[in-house]
């Protein structure tokens, strides 16, 4: 007997024509657009982009790279972390050596030394800043720093099969624990101040226009670029052994896959990410401290990834755009109610939309298309 | 002599003697004498066995789930095992699969795979499928993506990230697809199967795997009777190429399947042989079948 033939479906594409359309859409906006409109067009026109508006959406941007992170470990393989904000600030922490290098004797001691060390009465660097002059061990420590540490976490609790709400509790721990060493001046990380005051980076001053704008040129495209690599991860096979090993775990292991190298390789990979996003933001925002560890900010990264829905890509992005801007302007309009905000979102969220916006925008488009089919 | 007549002889002798190096002999290598060569990962059943278990003990908390366990399978063989709730029949199965570590005891696949020195994806790629009692699929993803996941192949990350499905891994689907009879419901979400369809895609799953025993955990629970009845056929078209461990408690589907039934009771083997003699066994009736 032949059997007959089946269309088994092929491959997905990276992106669909539509998606690859936004896709260059979102480039050009970034690259060319908000360059144009932030340096050239002037002060009082009506399409000026205020510097206020490149600030917040570079930093907007910084976390919406986080979310995205946060939704390969959480949407896809359903590991909550609790702990994104570690890595962020890590990679911060290393872009800041670096920039408090680079004032050189511009601060306020005239010294070789950054200013909170000359405080501290130190002699000599600490070992730990031996690679902070150098940019290149700077970018190799960005993901480095971050990824080692992730891994090797990672590995002990992957291995002891920690799962669930145990290893979110783990996750924040760690950045707790993390956030009480940095704040001690011993540590040489500058202590509750962190690292400010930056004036150059690669010796060029960094308070320019045109600095600013790099940088957020920078963000974009290290943004658009980490979507594709993440979508290519999720549209592979591997995407969906993360996906699977979310839904029934011990399938995944009788069906001969060991889950630990899969929850390993993405979770290292997602602390690597947030530590580019912290890099790029340090520089942006001008400040580090060990603020950007505290409990808070690393649920907040979650909460993006909810409010935008897990397990989309695109969703994280926007929950990020979608939280923090309700954030600023809340912050500046009735700052007193920004947390109570918060929170009601978040319960919205989980209570009203369990897909976050993109699933609620698939539900309406859906609605629409049966109502116009007779 | 010649050169080309010493050739002809040398050649004559390689070709006498590769496959005796090979273990390829009539007798599966074993006249070549007591050092065989074991090929890792490969299953030896030269003894005749696939499975063998001997005085395996488990216990949870001072209850002893498996009680000096000893039961062996033929290759090719389709055994039922039949007993009442807390006989052990799972834990046998965690046993065998290496989520449960016995306390003690020897658990071997074929002669010289030692199960209990293996984890759960080792053992899987050594070659036992596992089918759970609860139908456990990949809910979020489509029927073709679940299959997809469970084929033979490499398993490792890199692999996974470049993984593309060749012609002969489409006909392979295709063909398991046509099996399970859900080839009309490709790139449907698993989630949204119906409870038999379920059952019949984690069998699929097993299938893909290529496995060289299959331990199924009630697989015809939750199935109309025209499901069963092809799970039925379905499993004695795998007798033979495949060896199979099927726990079950419909009698009806155990009497069109079995050949030989092992009888479980508190951890350890009751009864074994054909239904007929099992069902007439007192102690089967006693703590079984009822009177």
């Amino acid at each position: 007997m032949t059997t007959p033939a089946i269309q088994l479906p092929a491959p997905a594409p990276l992106l669909t024509r539509s998606g690859w359309s936004a896709f260059i859409v979102a480039l050009i906006v970034v690259c060319a657009v908000a360059p144009v409109l932030n340096l050239w067009v002037p002060a009082g026109s009506a399409l000026h982009l205020s510097d206020y508006a490149v600030a917040l959406l570079g930093k907007i941007m910084c976390y919406a790279i986080c979310a995205l992170a946060m939704d390969l470990i959480w949407g896809y393989t359903g590991i909550l972390s609790l702990g994104h904000g570690l890595f962020f600030a890590l990679g911060g922490y290393v872009m800041g050596m670096y920039l408090m290098r680079q004032i050189g004797r511009d601060g306020n001691y005239q010294s070789d030394l950054p200013d909170f060390m000359v405080f501290l009465d130190w002699k000599e660097l600490p070992w730990h800043w031996a690679l902070s002059d150098s940019f290149v061990a700077t970018l190799v420590l960005i993901v480095a720093v971050p990824g080692l540490i992730a891994f090797v976490f990672g590995y002990f609790a992957f291995r002891s099969r920690i799962k669930g709400v145990y290893f979110s509790i783990i996750t924040q721990a760690m950045t707790y624990a993390a956030m009480l060493l940095f704040f001690r001046n011993e540590t040489g990380f500058g202590g509750n101040n962190g690292f400010t005051d930056f004036k150059r980076i690669l010796g060029m001053p960094i308070a320019t226009p045109t600095m600013r704008m790099t940088l957020f040129v920078l963000t974009g495209v290290t943004l658009l670029g980490f979507f594709l690599l993440a979508r290519w991860l999720t549209l592979a096979k591997f995407g969906r052994v993360l996906q699977a090993v979310r839904d029934a775990e011990s399938r995944v292991m009788f069906s001969g896959y060991a889950p630990l190298p899969y929850k390993l390789t993405i979770w290292t990979l997602s602390a690597m990410m947030c530590g580019v996003a912290g890099a790029l933001y340090v520089p942006q925002v001008g400040i580090i401290n060990p603020g950007e560890m505290s409990a808070a900010n690393s649920i907040e990264i979650a909460v993006w990834a909810a409010v935008g829905g897990r397990a989309t890509l695109v969703g994280p992005i926007a929950g990020a755009f979608i939280v923090n801007g309700a954030k600023s302007w809340l912050t500046v309009t009735a700052p007193e109610f920004w947390l109570y905000f918060l929170g009601a979102l978040f319960i919205a969220v989980t209570l009203f939309l369990p897909d976050g916006v993109v699933g609620l925008v698939k539900k309406l488009k859906s609605r629409k298309s049966e109502g116009a089919a007779p | 002599m010649t050169p080309d007549l010493m050739d002809e002889g040398a050649r004559r002798v390689a070709a006498r003697r590769a496959p005796e190096a090979l273990g390829q002999t009539e007798s599966g290598g074993r006249a070549a004498g007591f050092s065989r060569i074991a090929v890792p990962g490969e299953v030896d059943v030269t003894h005749g066995r696939i499975l063998y278990l001997e005085d395996v003990n488990v216990s949870f908390d001072g209850f002893k789930a498996i009680n000096h366990l000893s039961l062996d399978i033929a290759p090719g063989e389709l055994r039922c095992i039949i007993g009442p709730n807390g006989a052990g029949k799972t834990t046998m199965m965690d046993i065998i699969t290496g989520k449960t570590r016995p306390d003690s005891g020897t658990v071997f696949f074929g002669s010289t795979i030692d199960l209990l020195r293996h984890n759960e994806p080792e053992i899987a790629s050594l070659g036992i499928g596992r089918k759970f009692q609860k139908p456990t699929v990949f809910e979020q993803l489509t029927v073709f993506e679940n299959l997809e996941l469970a084929l033979k192949t490499h398993k490792g990350v890199k692999s996974s990230m470049f993984f593309r499905l060749d012609s002969a891994q489409s006909d392979r689907l295709a063909e398991v697809l046509h099996t399970i009879h859900l080839a009309g419901s490709v790139t449907r979400m698993a989630g949204n199967l119906s409870h038999g369809q379920k059952q019949w895609l984690e069998i699929g799953m097993l299938l893909m795997q290529d496995p060289k025993l299959l331990l199924l955990d009630e697989p015809v629970a939750g199935m109309t009777d025209e499901e069963t009845a092809r799970t039925a056929e379905l499993f004695l078209t795998l007798k033979g190429k495949h060896s199979l461990m099927v726990v079950e408690h419909d009698m009806g589907f155990i009497r069109t399947i079995s050949e030989k039934v092992t009888v479980l009771c508190d951890g350890a083997v009751l009864a074994e042989g054909t239904l007929d003699r099992v069902q007439a066994d007192e102690r089967v009736i006693e703590v079984y079948l009822g009177r």
